[in-house]
């Protein structure tokens, strides 16, 4: 069982607790936390030394999808040199970016992560990977918190703010529906240069190879995708800087300021990003277990502390009770000797007086502090 | 002394409201109504045309000031709330009596408010619910939203004895429920502080997952132990702000016992606070250098980061220290203020100043005035909330049906 099984596994176990009802309370359904990287999934590898900024992918999602119409046509490709990001409206933009002086054109739209951080930020679990290599949503569970668009460490959903009634996340889908009919994606099948290629992920990583390898002038010995973020189904191959000096091979650090320049993070490690907070959520149950025995412990040497004292100043009372009860009598007694019995009688109901107006006094300040 | 508790106008069976406080056309009380009416408009427009039509928020910035002041600042500030009842109930602090009476509604309704607010900032208020029902058990959210719902539920029992105090003169029933939940008052407590610990850390962990966004000086793997400790801070700094402002408004409401502890709150809870922000201090000081950011520091966000640390961490440790070692109570107080003002920048700075440092200016978030408005408009419906439950149950001073009861 590794660590992210067993906090699925507790985690469904408190929502028995604290809900009394649960969607996954059975250990076998328990697995759905977890992401398993599917190896006949498929991807996409986008060449940017292809890509001429077209638009015919921005253009042919619109049209598939059944987005709304944008305010410029696709054909005026000017729009291109402004930094866009995906949208609601826009699930694919491509931008125009220069790179060592060079204009490089990027398509962006979701890089369906093989861990997607989406799918770990997700309270209501709308975001699942799918087999197929696609990360779907799933709009009719959602709260619309935007933790997901927090999460993604590539600006990928956006959020419909303008609608009111009924505002969700959109993303690209991977043209879902398209790949379930055995048919490309609209931007690929779109796509005039052959600058997408669509695949199964572990054959696009041979293919990728395979180009760097046969044109090592020409592109960046890095497939951005392969393991940056956990590894995503969109990959990105890069042109070399052809003055510079020659990166060495799968050097995230090295190639950092050549993708930078292609609005490319390397800085995202190898792993998912949700397993950046697993060790916080891993600390849930340590604190659940132990607060209160250390709380409830504290609570318990208060309690003893006060008890001793208590008993402590009712002994100290008692032995100055009988101290003064003891005097009182020795007191009468040598009255009683020298000046007769009336005297030490008066004397006795004294000082019994005087004590008991004492004793009153002090318990009404007693009572005040 | 003994005069004063008289002149308290506890509600009798005949007439249990009290509402000529809230009613009378003082200028409090009409900025009151104006803000109030304000934020109603705005409500309206908000739920029926959109997030879109009143909020500066983006794809970029999903998150803005509703989440970076009502949420975070809302329940890092209501955390007097543990704070309190833990020192007092647990640690065995009786004299603090006084201060965990009104820190309870205190914080039960920044947590009540905190969930109101967010609704302004969901998609689908209504859908709140749906995170028990599909349960997304790898999420930090989902953590925060169930311990957020468990200590509302926790927070509202123990604050409800105030209620059954004020009720039961009419509804004598309401002594039953008041018995029951003095019974059970430390695991009460005990459990809000588990839950607080939890919920208060792991604000700071929803931000784990998006190290790419957030400035490397704020970015840490401690963040949810970094959110915690300031969250004491906070808790110990609102005491003694709130004491501050009650003493200038609802004077008349304080019995003999709460005026003659509330020096000696104040003062014991600044040298606490003075304690937690030096030690927050460090925390965060070696943690910068753990993760070498020195040379972030001679940056505009490097800065900035100093501004906080040392106008807003330092300091307030530094003029709590002195306030609480010379008995000075008004120092502590202006302490208070700056502690609270570091407490707020410092989430302000997490979920909005240094998020998405790396996009240009125009790309980045900055509040509307609707969305302050909204804020505005929620603080003050806290305000009037506890102005309304301290005219009208034993928050400042004991209930005379029940002297001596706890």
């Amino acid at each position: 069982m590794n660590r992210r099984k067993f906090l699925a596994f507790l985690g469904s176990a408190s929502v028995v607790t604290a809900a009394g009802v649960t969607t996954t309370a059975t250990p076998a359904k328990a697995g759905v936390h977890t992401f398993p990287y599917y190896p006949e999934s498929y991807g996409v590898l986008h060449d940017t030394t292809r890509c001429v900024g077209c638009r015919r992918c921005e253009q042919a999602c619109n049209i598939v999808n059944k987005l709304p119409k944008p305010e410029k046509p696709f054909t005026d490709t000017s729009v291109c040199e402004t930094r866009r990001r995906t949208s609601a409206k826009q699930w694919t933009v491509v931008n125009k970016y220069t790179m060592n002086g060079k204009p490089v054109f990027r398509k962006l739209q979701c890089f369906h992560c093989n861990d997607p951080a989406c799918a770990s930020a997700c309270f209501a679990k709308c975001f699942t990977k799918q087999p197929d290599g696609s990360v779907q949503y799933d709009g009719t569970q959602c709260v619309g918190c935007r933790y997901c668009m927090i999460a993604c460490p590539f600006y990928a959903p956006g959020f419909q703010y303008d609608e009111a009634w009924d505002p969700l996340v959109q993303k690209c889908t991977f043209c879902k529906p398209r790949l379930d009919k055995n048919e490309l994606p609209g931007c690929v099948e779109a796509c005039p240069m052959e600058a997408l290629t669509f695949g199964r992920r572990t054959d696009l990583i041979k293919v990728a190879r395979a180009r760097i390898a046969s044109n090592p002038e020409k592109y960046l010995d890095y497939i951005y995708g392969e393991h940056d973020a956990g590894g995503t189904a969109w990959m990105v191959l890069a042109p070399a800087n052809p003055k510079g000096p020659k990166v060495p091979p799968e050097n995230p650090a090295l190639a950092g300021p050549e993708l930078k320049q292609l609005g490319l993070d390397t800085h995202l490690g190898n792993q998912p990003m949700g397993e950046l907070t697993y060790g916080a959520l891993g600390a849930v149950p340590m604190i659940v277990s132990f607060w209160p025995v250390l709380f409830g412990g504290a609570w318990a040497m208060t309690k003893r502390r006060e008890a001793m004292y208590k008993a402590e100043q009712e002994k100290t009372v008692r032995e100055a009770r009988e101290d003064v009860t003891a005097a009182v009598d020795a007191v009468v007694r040598k009255i009683q000797e020298t000046e007769g019995d009336g005297a030490a009688d008066r004397a006795r109901k004294a000082m019994a007086e005087a004590l008991k107006a004492r004793d009153d006094a002090a318990a009404k300040h007693g009572e005040d502090a | 002394m003994e005069n004063h508790a008289i002149n308290i106008p506890i509600p009798t069976r005949e007439k249990m409201f009290n509402m000529s406080p809230l009613l009378r056309p003082t200028l409090g009380n009409i900025i009151t109504w104006i803000i109030l009416t304000v934020g109603l408009v705005i409500t309206f427009i908000r739920f029926t045309q959109g997030i879109g039509s009143v909020a500066n928020l983006d794809d970029n910035a999903p998150w803005g000031m509703w989440i970076g002041f009502d949420l975070l600042c809302g329940v890092c500030l209501a955390a007097g709330g543990y704070f309190t009842t833990v020192a007092c109930y647990v640690m065995g602090m009786k004299h603090f009596h006084s201060a965990a009476r009104p820190a309870v509604p205190t914080a039960f309704l920044g947590y009540a408010f905190v969930v109101v607010a967010l609704l302004y900032d969901l998609g689908h208020p209504l859908r709140l619910p749906f995170m028990f029902f599909f349960p997304g058990t790898t999420s930090v959210l989902f953590e925060v939203g169930l311990c957020v719902a468990t200590y509302l539920t926790v927070l509202f029992t123990e604050f409800s004895i105030a209620p059954a105090e004020w009720l039961s003169r009419r509804f004598p029933i309401a002594l039953k429920w008041r018995f029951f939940v003095n019974k059970i008052n430390i695991l009460l407590t005990i459990f809000g502080v588990t839950l607080s610990t939890l919920h208060q850390s792991s604000l700071g962990s929803l931000y784990l997952i998006c190290p790419g966004k957030l400035h490397p000086l704020w970015y840490s793997p401690f963040l949810p132990m970094f959110f915690f400790v300031s969250s004491m801070v906070a808790g110990a700094s609102m005491v003694i702000f709130e004491g501050f402002f009650a003493h200038k408004g609802v004077h008349q409401y304080m019995d003999a016992q709460h005026l003659r502890e509330s020096d000696c709150v104040t003062l014991s809870f600044a040298k606490a606070a003075s304690f937690i922000l030096m030690a927050y201090f460090m925390l965060k000081f070696i943690d910068m250098l753990v993760q070498a950011n020195i040379p972030y520091l001679f940056t505009g966000y490097g800065l900035w980061w100093m501004v906080e640390m040392f106008g807003f961490v330092l300091l307030p440790a530094l003029l709590y220290a002195k306030g609480s070692r010379e008995g000075n109570v008004r120092l502590c107080q202006y302490a208070s203020m700056n502690a609270v003002a570091g407490i707020v920048l410092n989430r302000f700075n997490i979920c909005m100043i240094a998020f998405n440092y790396q996009l240009p200016a125009a790309e980045r978030y900055f509040p509307s005035l609707w969305e302050i408005c909204i804020s505005v408009f929620v603080v003050t419906m806290i305000v009037t909330c506890y102005r309304f439950i301290v005219y009208h149950m034993p928050i400042l001073y004991e209930h005379p049906d029940f002297k001596d009861a706890h």
